[in-house]
């Protein structure tokens, strides 16, 4: 089902969560709705919840207005952030509450809630659990829980605020490549909320940056990383380098090398991520000359922080192989150039 | 997200309407009521009222006594709630549940037991009458009777907090080279302060409106040993009702104020404590 | 508050044996004092002069009436109180609204009004002399020195416990699990019964506990508006004042036991839910944690 989401604003006193937001989701999709905590990406995914009522604006589920529709009645399926499993239940019973809520003329029989709820509780491989309290379980065993009780309503969409945000690293690396699996599965519309750059762009089809109750930039995992639409994406996704400067000719400058500008202002603030620079021991008229200062190692890759005579301390990313075939080492005098930049008016 | 909206929730009208209509049903209205009967009285009346010398001598009673029971509970509350949370002893779990007797036994029960151990001839009062102590019929029994009602409060609000308390807060001051005696005097005392206050005053309070557990032990003589609601209640009994309600509005108010500083405590207990209320 | 099993402390954090051991004594000499002694004073007065003495005081027919209106009395006010503590936490822990703390404070009045003033403003009310003392005269309705004077005065000094107790719980609580079951489709009635209810039957049945013993032992305002009627009017603090002020000390001792042993009760029943209150709120907070 899809969801199109139309000029919605939302304030809390004098806080603006959400600033005239528009949003298309397609049918099937998996959409991150990412951000840094206060842009209003949980407020955005309660009000398609319907557990939040927008000031002004409408949402439209496939295409009919369902803004005033309780959330009783939107079929959906919310996972909570921190599931609000019911503790006095088991397992089964959660999962079999929201067939056993309904009016007695729908409601499935008992022996269909059962046969439901351990195909959903196989679905997500703890059938095993069907006995036992939410408390008695992991973390990662109650996120899966929450998400088969989200699923027995057959929702028509899939709402999940901060899913693997109180999980551990590696529980959290497992769970949304299973999610991402299940997804492929059962192809419904899902929407989830997450401040981790990464989680996003491994499990999204596409990725609504936000930032301060307004959309920064749409678009797939490749689209909002390679082409960041706004300084804010660019900073959101990944470690950055910033360079001052001015403008001349419609030409921007780093150390010699030379970016396009966009037209407006004469002064460009110019964005390098640190593996986009080269650096090298022969000084040239061209690179930006500095001292190394630390040298950090990242398993994989090494940061190395280099001073230079202007601004912050700079960041450089390489490889294992190219830092030991460098022999790079603290104290030694480098130049910098930057392979490719991105750049904002200043 | 850090801002609370429960909106989604059913239930806000009904629940919060009926709230209101119960409250000021049950509450409200009577307590208005009172403070209506005042107003109909001249101002001269109602002064001589609340200031003949009889009723006078019943506030010193009652705020005497009243102030010596929970001084006395300060003392106490403080050495029962550190045994409890720190000594280990046999019985401590009944101990502990023992304390909120007061808050359980009906207050006349309470009054007929200690009136009958402290009279002369009784258990206790037969050893210390020789001593020339009385306690029954004098305004003795009166403190001791509302040590006994308000024994819990300052335990009950010095215990969680006691309990709360980081020990390297301790480690850190002993470490620093202050005697066992300078970390409680310093570190410990300041800590428990404002709950202290707070069992302090809630004691107090309950002290000054106590009737039934003090009555029995009282003796009840005129300018010694009389309690204030007492002096409502005979007022009552002689039909002055407009004497009764004006000695009862000064209770009322009192009754505000020490709410007053009891819920401002709470919340200078709270800040001290870091948590939110 | 139940009793707490303490760590072994270190050498520094504690005091010297001499000191520890002295304390205890003085904690426990008071305790022993001002709690059990009058306790067991009370039981030991009833039996004095025997069995046969003490359950004649319990059967005769005015401690039997008072037993009575003790008990119905108790039934009426605690559930009104519950109801109402049930729909003010409600209210209160689960929406934000202006004036909240102002209404909190306002349901904690009852327990900082003095007993006897509680009563007194119901005389005031519906007493003879009261502002609808004439029409109930007329209509021939008796609350004052009858038995609805002494369950409002009794409603009024037990309004605060279930309440109180509620609102703290359900705040600490949250609401996801109720926004949760009307995701999935539970209307509101269901949602209380299903996941709010369960979720505060221990703070609930915390606050019924204390409201009941307070109900039953309350003395002071009943006193005022009850008008001491025998086997009419008097609940049982009500008799035993009676029967003590006639020098009828076994007879007094006998009903006051009765009293005295709905406070062991109540301290057992109090001590059995704050441990499996304290249970729940421990695996709440694991969940919470992991």
């Amino acid at each position: 089902m899809s969801i199109e989401v139309r000029q919605i604003n939302k304030r809390f006193g004098d806080f603006v969560a959400l600033d005239d937001i528009n949003l298309d989701i397609q049918t099937g999709e998996l959409l991150a709705l990412l951000g840094p905590s206060g842009c209003g990406k949980t407020t955005l995914l309660r009000i398609i919840a319907g557990l939040e009522t927008p000031d002004r604006g409408s949402i439209l589920f496939h295409g009919e207005d369902a803004t005033d529709t309780h959330v009783r009645e939107r079929q959906v399926g919310f996972v909570f952030q921190h599931y609000a499993l019911f503790r006095h239940m088991t397992v089964f019973e959660n999962v079999a509450f929201g067939l056993r809520v309904r009016p007695k003329h729908t409601r499935p029989t008992d022996a269909a809630i059962k046969q439901k709820v351990h195909t959903l509780l196989e679905l997500v491989q703890l059938d095993w659990l069907a006995d036992r309290y939410p408390a008695q379980l992991s973390g990662g065993q109650r996120q899966r829980i929450a998400l088969a009780r989200a699923l027995a309503v057959e929702p028509r969409v899939l709402l999940l605020d901060e899913p693997f945000g109180a999980l551990d690293t590696k529980v959290r690396k497992e769970l949304r490549r299973w999610l991402r699996r299940l997804h492929d599965e059962m192809h419904i519309t899902s929407v989830f909320v997450t401040h981790d750059q990464e989680e996003a762009l491994e499990v999204a089809d596409r990725v609504v940056v936000m930032n301060k109750g307004r959309i920064e930039q749409t678009g797939t995992p490749e689209q909002v990383y390679d082409q960041p639409a706004t300084p804010f994406v660019y900073q959101f996704l990944g470690d950055v380098n910033l360079f001052h400067s001015r403008v001349h000719e419609g030409w921007a400058e780093v150390g010699g090398t030379r970016f396009a500008a966009p037209e407006a202002g004469d002064k460009a603030v110019i964005y390098v991520r640190p593996h986009e620079i080269d650096i090298q021991r022969i000084a040239t008229d061209k690179a930006l000359a500095g001292v190394i200062t630390h040298v950090r190692l990242l398993g994989a890759t090494v940061r190395l922080e280099v001073n230079v005579a202007a601004g912050d301390p700079v960041e450089v990313e390489l490889t294992r192989e190219r830092y030991t075939e460098g022999r790079w080492s603290v104290g030694e005098a480098v130049w910098l150039s930057p392979r490719e930049a991105r750049v904002y008016a200043g | 997200m850090a801002i609370k909206q429960h909106s989604v929730l059913p239930g806000f009208g009904l629940s919060l309407g009926y709230t209101l209509l119960y409250l000021s049903l049950i509450v409200l209205l009577p307590l208005s009521a009172l403070v209506i009967k005042v107003t109909h009285m001249e101002w001269a009346a109602f002064w001589h009222a609340v200031t003949e010398p009889r009723v006078l001598a019943s506030y010193r009673v009652t705020f005497g006594a009243s102030l010596i029971a929970a001084t006395l509970n300060l003392v106490f509350g403080l050495l029962l709630a550190w045994v409890l949370v720190r000594y280990p002893f046999p019985g401590k779990r009944l101990v502990d549940a023992l304390v909120d007797l007061p808050f359980a036994l009906p207050t006349a029960v309470a009054g007929i037991a200690l009136a009958t151990l402290y009279a002369p001839n009784g258990s206790i009062g037969r050893w210390l009458d020789p001593l020339g102590i009385k306690v029954a019929f004098t305004p003795l029994g009166i403190v001791f009777a509302l040590t006994f009602i308000t024994l819990p409060f300052v335990v009950r609000t010095v215990q969680p907090v006691l309990q709360d308390l980081e020990t390297e807060l301790e480690e850190a001051a002993a470490s620093l080279g202050a005697t066992r005696w300078q970390v409680f005097q310093r570190v410990i005392l300041p800590t428990l302060l404002p709950a202290l206050l707070t069992g302090f005053a809630l004691a107090f309070a309950r002290a000054i409106g106590e009737y039934g557990s003090v009555i029995f032990i009282a003796g009840n003589m005129p300018f010694v040993s009389e309690i204030t609601p007492l002096m409502i209640i005979s007022k009552l009994e002689q039909y002055d009702y407009l004497g009764a309600t004006a000695i009862a509005l000064v209770m009322l108010a009192v009754s505000f104020v020490m709410l007053l500083v009891i819920n401002g405590l709470q919340w200078w207990s709270a800040k001290r404590l870091g948590r939110r209320k | 508050m139940a009793g707490t099993q303490n760590a072994p402390r270190s050498i520094v954090t504690t005091e010297s044996p001499l000191v520890r051991w002295l304390l205890t004594a003085i904690a426990l000499l008071f305790v022993a004092l001002f709690l059990v002694i009058p306790l067991v004073s009370v039981f030991a007065e009833a039996f004095k002069q025997g069995w046969q003495l003490y359950l004649a005081a319990l059967i005769e027919p005015d401690a039997l009436a008072a037993i009575k209106l003790t008990l119905l009395t108790a039934l009426v006010a605690v559930p009104l109180n519950l109801v109402f503590g049930v729909a003010a936490a409600w209210a209160i822990a689960k929406f934000d609204f202006k004036g909240k703390s102002f209404l909190i404070t306002l349901i904690d009045l009852p327990f900082s009004v003095s007993p006897v003033v509680a009563g007194l403003i119901y005389v005031l009310l519906f007493g003879a002399q009261g502002w609808w003392g004439p029409w109930l005269a007329e209509h021939d309705i008796k609350i004052i020195f009858a038995v609805p004077g002494i369950v409002l005065a009794t409603v009024f000094v037990t309004f605060p416990f279930v309440a109180r107790e509620l609102i703290p719980l359900m705040e600490a609580q949250g609401s996801e699990e109720e926004q949760a079951a009307l995701v999935l489709g539970a209307s509101g009635w269901q949602t209380f019964w299903r996941v709010t209810l369960p979720n505060i039957k221990w703070g609930l049945l915390y606050g019924v506990i204390l409201a009941n013993a307070r109900a039953m032992g309350e003395f002071g305002a009943v006193s005022v508006v009850s008008g001491h009627i025998r086997g009419m009017t008097n609940t049982i603090p009500l008799h035993v004042e009676i029967l003590y002020n006639e020098y009828n000390f076994v007879a007094a001792f006998a009903c006051a036991s009765m009293l005295a042993l709905l406070a062991l009760v109540t301290l057992a029943a109090k001590s059995y839910v704050e441990w499996a209150a304290a249970r729940q709120a421990a695996e709440d907070r694991r969940q919470a944690v992991e």
